[in-house]
């Protein structure tokens, strides 16, 4: 089924729930390998609803079809000077799929990239839709202007939802200027814990940092930055972007106040804008990940070090540290997806642990979201039955 | 404004009620002139009376509390600090009044995860007030920081000056204890970000007291920016001043407040505050950038330029931060300043497309000929958002009544345009009735049976938002529809 319009869309899911078949919704695929493994009755193909609907610089807003590609979003902000500020990955070398990223993909998966801390997520920036529910019935929510509170937000109920709710056919983004500059401190040889320490600290001062980030040794090294890559040694990054003359002054000062809380000048280095693009790429598509079982962990930024050692000590495992040390990439060493190591160490810390990559036996067995459990696990059906009743769309994608 | 229908056998059964809400909250206020300050919020043309007013301290005793009046099939309308300007917190004759200004501690103050776990009716700037010692605070900052609560703040999605750079409430939560009318307690997200599951944090943010009652919230605190500038800017036509914020956008600024004030707001803000405003100028634009202070001051020197390429007929950048504070003065008294040039104000909140202000303004300006009411416009320019504060007399016949649908035929316009009913204020009971406007039927059922996933039963501040109320049942029954000739004998809602 390869609907072209709204009420195309909206006539096959009601075709599919009268008869009771079920939809994989699908729209440009790179992502059908995140969230759990889901066999449905027929793939609703969105690739047709596709196309930049308005764009106008001024107003800060982007209305496009679901379906239509990253690549032509991209294309049409960069020649405007503009960017999505949530820098939302592209996981296709990560996850080993094909297809093509799609906005309305990357707003349902809510995927952020490091610039998640500063700028905010995918669902921040996500001002309004229209969708078809499962119940095969077309609605919208929201509107196309940055500021509004009339009614449910429900695209921060849709964000994140893996179209287990409805299928989106429009929607409209907030959309930034791009920085005009940017570099790149770094600073070797540290451990993890110091690392988030002073990933933490820096935060504390007011230098609008927009990326802070930690690789181990076996991970720097996989990196395409030479300096990065060469420096054989741990890699504490810290991102400054904006206009030149306070990205100058901004650089100066970080670099001080690192040398302040103890490292040696020696252990600092810069990288320009075109190395900086490169390695915040990397960390941002999971590419300085080695091959195997792949977690990703959201806990409070200060409990970083201490979670992932947790970690370690169960299952060998190389962790990278995004986000001051709120998300960890825990690349399990071995086949096994082992939940009980990762998200067993959650308990004191809070937060959350998603399976990102698996072998499809492992992906069959562990659920890939946090399980809720209790009242919370309950509303969440309660609200999943709002929307899709008879189970029409993405069925267990999200929830088994 | 029609609202529900009163339970009278909820009435009648009011000590009753009292009793059983007493074992279990230490206060419940039942004689009249202790429920008599809760009778109304911001909104004040509204009143009503609640049946009771319940002033629980605990989660616990929220809990228990819900679930009493869920078993009586008694209403209940959550409050914070009643500022509402929507009606949100308006009382219900038959329903239970749960006020949350008991729940007044912060609770944890976390710099090293950059955030604060506060308890419901805490205000607003008293997070800011908790972290300021270390260069932090709150970003969101609502004209009525001082009073509103942060709990308010979540039902509310609340914004302020800065909200085109720092975000609204929902931007800045992190994650919130609440209570579904049933009693059971949920805790939604946390110190870390983005949920794992469904964003019911988001959705819950901004639901305007209708999906559950929040009792405890984080939020994230930021680092106080190093200095502020602020650019005052006059122009001789409201044209010059939108061309003017639609460029320095375009330029890629995005200043940290950008307040545009119209001809009347001017003088009536400058009468009240000797803030130094041009008497001459048709508008006004204030625009502050923060930041490092290279950065602040090449920002503004380039927004100046702007102001200047647009035909500004004066431009004027703050020395320091004393003169920066009075270029504010003038705005952020706007509201109590207009409020002394007429016996009564009724403030607008609609957003729309920048590009449309001068059409939009200019619309405004005939409704006003017509209604025979004064108008003066100040607006979220960054953002779009319009605050048209019509002047009334509510002791005059019939003034009222003709201001509310002035309001209304601005918010209609609003909607025409591109734009919203409401930026940040709220539907509320006041644009309940326009939400015909914006959604279709389809859209507002999409919305209603998600309550019903939150409470099945309606009770928790019915009447507000919705301009129907189905009963869940009703909803649920239609389970799927498509085309007419599959489902003959399905209604199409
Ligand atoms: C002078 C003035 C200026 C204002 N300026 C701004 C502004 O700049 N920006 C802006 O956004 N707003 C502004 N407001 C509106 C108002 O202050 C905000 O909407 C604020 O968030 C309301 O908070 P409150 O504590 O007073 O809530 P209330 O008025 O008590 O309640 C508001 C709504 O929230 C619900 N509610 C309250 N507490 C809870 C809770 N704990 N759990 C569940 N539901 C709850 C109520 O049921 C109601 O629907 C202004 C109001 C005034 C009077």
């Amino acid at each position: 089924m390869r609907p072209t319009t709204a009420d195309a869309v909206e006539d096959a899911v009601a075709t599919a729930a009268a008869h009771g078949r079920t939809l994989e919704v699908r729209a440009g695929g790179s992502k059908v390998g995140l969230g759990n493994p889901i066999q449905a009755h027929d793939v609703l193909d969105l690739s047709a609803l596709s196309g930049i609907v308005d764009y106008d610089p001024a107003e800060l807003v982007l209305t496009a079809r679901a379906a239509t590609p990253m690549s032509e979003i991209d294309a049409a902000l960069r020649a405007r000077g503009q960017h999505l500020a949530f820098e939302p990955p592209d996981y296709r070398r990560l996850l080993g799929g094909g297809g093509a990223p799609t906005l309305g993909g990357v707003l349902a998966s809510n995927l952020s990239g490091p610039r998640r801390i500063a700028a905010g997520a995918a669902r921040d920036h996500f001002l309004g839709l229209h969708a078809v529910s499962g119940r095969g019935q077309v609605f919208k929510s929201g509107g196309r202007v940055v500021k509004n509170v009339t009614g449910y937000d429900l695209s921060k109920l849709l964000a994140g939802s893996f179209g287990t709710l409805a299928v989106l056919t429009e929607v409209t983004v907030k959309v930034m200027p791009a920085p005009e500059d940017c570099c790149t401190v770094l600073v070797l040889g540290l451990s993890a814990e110091s690392a988030v320490e002073l990933l933490c600290a820096m935060t504390a001062l007011p230098l609008d940092i927009t990326g802070l980030a930690h690789l181990p040794n076996g991970l720097a090294a996989r990196s395409g930055v030479r300096l990065v890559a060469g420096a054989e040694c741990p890699i504490t990054a810290l991102r400054l972007e904006g206009i030149a003359v306070s990205v100058g002054a901004r650089l100066l000062r970080l670099r001080e106040a690192i040398v302040e809380r103890g490292a040696r000048h020696d252990d600092t280095a810069i990288l320009g804008p075109e190395d900086t693009e490169m390695l915040w790429g990397e960390i941002r598509d999971g590419l300085l990940l080695p091959p195997g079982v792949v977690w990703k962990v959201s806990v409070p930024p200060a409990e970083g070090a201490r979670v992932a050692a947790a970690i370690a000590a169960r299952q060998h495992c190389d962790v990278l540290y995004d986000w001051a040390g709120g998300l960890l990439w825990v690349a399990l060493h071995g086949q096994s997806a082992s939940p009980d190591s990762v998200r067993g160490v959650l308990a004191r810390s809070g937060g959350h642990a998603t399976l990102v990559r698996a072998p499809m036996s492992e992906r069959e067995r562990c659920p890939a979201f946090q399980p809720l459990s209790g009242p919370l696990r309950a509303l969440s059906q309660r609200v999943k039955h709002a929307f899709d009743p008879v189970g029409v769309l993405n069925p267990g994608r999200m929830v088994s | 404004m029609l609202m529900p229908v009163p339970d009278a056998g909820v009435i009648a059964r009011r000590e009753e009620l009292a009793a059983a809400l007493r074992a279990v909250v230490p206060t419940v206020l039942s004689d009249e002139d202790s429920r008599r300050p809760y009778e109304t919020d911001g909104l004040t043309a509204y009143r009503q009376m609640p049946l009771l007013v319940a002033l629980p301290e605990t989660t616990a005793q929220v809990a228990a509390a819900l679930k009493i009046c869920g078993a009586f099939g008694a209403k209940v309308v959550p409050r914070g600090a009643g500022t509402s300007l929507s009606g949100g917190a308006l009382p219900l004759g038959d329903g239970v009044l749960l006020g949350l200004a008991k729940f007044n501690r912060i609770l944890d103050i976390d710099f090293a995860n950059r955030c604060v776990v506060a308890q419901p009716g805490v205000a607003n700037l008293s997070i800011t007030k908790a972290v300021e010692s270390r260069g932090f605070y709150y970003a969101p900052d609502p004209s009525s920081q001082v009073v509103c609560s942060i709990g308010g703040n979540v039902a509310e999605n609340a914004g302020g000056v800065h909200c085109l750079k720092y975000g609204m409430t929902t931007n800045n939560v992190l994650g919130v204890e609440a209570v579904l009318m049933s009693g059971e307690v949920v805790r939604l997200g946390g110190k870390h970000l983005d949920a794992g599951d469904y964003d019911l944090l988001g959705v819950l943010t901004g639901s305007e007291g209708l999906l559950a009652v929040v009792t405890e919230v984080t939020v994230r605190i930021l680092r106080k920016p190093e200095t502020a500038r602020a650019l005052l800017i006059g122009f001789a036509a409201v044209e010059a001043a939108g061309e003017c914020v639609a460029r320095i956008i375009a330029a890629g600024i995005i200043p940290a407040g950008m307040e545009l004030m119209d001809r009347p707001a001017i003088h009536a803000a400058e009468a009240f505050t000797h803030a130094g405003y041009p008497l001459d100028a048709a508008a006004i634009l204030i625009v502050e950038l923060d930041g490092p202070a290279v950065e602040a001051e090449e920002l503004s020197r380039r927004a100046a330029d702007i102001a200047r390429a647009v035909g500004a007929t004066s431009v004027r950048a703050s020395a320091n931060d004393a003169e920066r504070v009075k270029f504010w003065a003038g705005r952020k008294a706007a509201f109590p300043a207009v409020g002394r040039i007429s016996p009564d104000y009724y403030c607008m909140d609609g957003t729309i497309p920048r590009r449309k202000l001068p059409e939009v303004l200019a619309h405004i300006a005939t409704l006003s000929q017509h209604y025979g009411l004064g108008v003066a416009n100040v607006f979220h320019a960054g953002d779009g958002n319009l605050h048209p504060l019509i002047l009334y007399d509510a002791n005059k016949a019939g003034e009222l009544e003709r201001a509310e649908a002035f309001g209304a035929d601005i918010l209609k316009q609003c909607v025409a345009v591109g734009g919203v009913l409401t930026g940040e204020h709220g539907v509320g009971v006041e644009k309940r009735d326009l939400m015909g406007e914006m959604f279709d039927q389809a859209d507002l059922d999409q919305q209603q049976m998600l309550k019903c996933a939150f409470d099945p039963a309606g009770a928790l501040n019915p009447g507000k938002v919705f301009p129907t109320l189905h009963r869940c049942a009703e909803l649920g029954r239609v389970h799927v529809h498509g085309g007419e000739a599959r489902f003959p004998d399905v209604p199409r809602l």
